[in-house]
């Protein structure tokens, strides 16, 4: 209610039919190149590093690969037949192709129809989260029984800047459907969006640019905070409701001081929070947080997921675990089984994995 | 440039489809639409599991062109659970020996670029041993 004593409308979006996720799936590289490692090379090793290590793609693999690989994760958990998906999405930065879907070739490795939507999506670490939205729109309007959603990328880093230390590859997919078979029932979303130049990248050119500092309070805490603070208003529920959230984690640093913002407890992302040890997944990110949550979560758990996409934009997420989550946690790879294998590479095989070298 | 080749392949490549024949059920990899075992129309498609182990492999250091960048890596003959060897590249080896017998299960990674990397990119199979 607002002074003049009407109702405020809603700012929540919410389906016409009740919907949620029926199968998830992640995936994350081998190769793990220490921070220490990139210091020792561009800045030694004094000052603190925004995270332990980060995942690094091998030579045969980029987005479409690694996409696969978590869709059939989800599909896996879910249990459907691929030819009943009605979308293939695929959100990311770093699509192989500049014109060409990756979610063609997706879908055709997974066995999906000819009957899909299938265009790509890009904003920046948000694309897998607004593939998510969507998804949601398709199945909750009954235009479709199942879409699949991934946010998966192979971070640039530009070699000695501040990002390299983070860039990462990995991500997560999501098969959204009706909500009696869903192992979380999406309660709501809310999407909060405005112009704001952080980060970029031109057409054309290998690396991104950001503005150092503009990229924290203007940007991802304005949108994070605003995007989250909506949701709970909106939805009638509060911090201390949900047992995990995750937040987008471009740093250490960053999703704990969000959290510690909005009233969240350091207990309640610690499950979420995987940057320090795979780094920052951009449109992976809160995704591959949000499936390593779904491999330990209990029916009756609420979480709550927001992302951040440069640009600028958050998308928050509510989700109720059902009791369908038990049984087909185990049904793929988890996320930690993707995080335990580990080989460690130095600077020089990083270059090499990377395609930092001019070969001609 | 070998667009259509790789386009016509794209089911067996990137996710293992093969054939079962519906005279003597035996599994068919490559497809070929004839039984390598009673000679019947074989067409039915077939979702192999992705399953296998290695019965022999080489390493190239040497590698035919397209191929170069990739060196060293190992090219395995692989006996599928459903019975069919195939040959394809190993991958996420990490530190592991190879050996034969060895399990491992396919995954879909680029095999290459068709010519620079102006081209079309190549996905298909790999294997890489088998994560429990």
């Amino acid at each position: 209610m607002d002074a003049a004593g009407t109702e405020k409308p809603s700012l929540l979006l919410k389906t016409l039919k009740p919907i949620g996720i029926i199968g998830y799936g992640a995936y994350v590289p081998r190769y793990r190149i220490p921070a220490a490692e990139i210091a020792r090379i561009w800045k030694g090793a004094e000052g603190s590093l925004p995270v332990k290590e980060k995942a690094v793609p091998g030579l045969d693999e980029d987005v479409i690969t690694m996409s696969v690989e978590a869709a059939r994760n989800a599909l896996a958990r879910a249990g459907i037949d691929p030819q009943e998906l009605r979308a293939v999405w695929v959100g990311s930065e770093s699509h192989p192709y500049a014109v060409k879907p990756s979610g063609t070739v997706v879908a055709e490795a997974i066995g999906a129809s000819t009957n899909i939507q299938s265009g790509d999506w890009e904003f920046a670490c948000k694309a897998g989260s607004e593939a998510l939205v969507a998804a949601m729109g398709l199945v909750g309007s009954g235009m479709g029984r199942y879409a699949l959603a991934i946010g998966m990328d192979t971070a640039q880093g530009k070699p000695g800047d501040a990002l390299e230390f983070t860039a990462a590859a990995g991500g997560a997919a999501f098969i959204v459907g009706p909500a009696e078979e869903a192992l979380a029932v999406i309660e709501g979303s809310y999407s909060f969006v405005t112009d704001t130049p952080d980060f970029w990248r031109r057409e054309g050119k290998k690396y991104p640019e950001h503005s150092q500092r503009f990229t924290g309070e203007p940007a991802y805490f304005h949108h994070i905070t605003s995007a989250a603070q909506t949701y709970l208003e909106d939805s009638g529920t509060k911090p201390e409701d949900y047992t995990f959230a995750v937040f987008h984690q471009p740093n250490a640093k960053f999703p704990q001081r969000v959290a510690g913002m909005l009233g969240f407890k350091p207990e309640q992302i610690k499950t979420g929070l995987l940057v320090p040890e795979i780094g920052n997944t951009y449109a992976g990110s809160s995704l591959i947080g949000l499936s390593n949550v779904l491999d330990v979560a209990k029916p009756g758990d609420r979480i709550l997921t927001v992302s951040y996409g440069s640009g600028s934009g958050s998308d928050a997420f509510g989700l109720l675990v059902t009791g369908a989550i038990t049984e087909r946690q185990g049904k793929a790879l988890k996320t930690r089984d993707y995080i335990a294998r580990r080989t460690e590479i130095d600077y020089a095989q990083y270059v090499r994995l990377r395609r930092k070298i001019t070969m001609e | 440039m070998e667009i259509p080749r790789h386009w016509r392949l794209k089911k067996q490549r990137y996710a293992l489809v093969g054939e079962v024949c519906p005279h003597c059920e035996a599994k068919i990899f490559p497809p070929r639409d004839v039984c390598p075992h009673c000679s019947g129309e074989a067409k039915t498609p077939y979702q192999f599991s992705g399953q296998g182990e290695v019965y022999s492999y080489t390493v190239m250091n040497d590698a035919p062109a397209g191929f170069e960048e990739n060196t060293p890596y190992t090219v395995a003959v692989v006996k599928l659970a459903e019975g069919p060897m195939v040959t394809a590249q190993l991958t996420d080896l990490g530190a592991e020996p190879v050996k034969i017998g060895m399990p491992v299960e396919m995954v879909t990674r680029r095999i290459r670029s068709d010519g620079n990397d102006r081209g079309m990119i190549v996905y298909g199979y790999k294997f890489r041993p088998v994560m429990q």
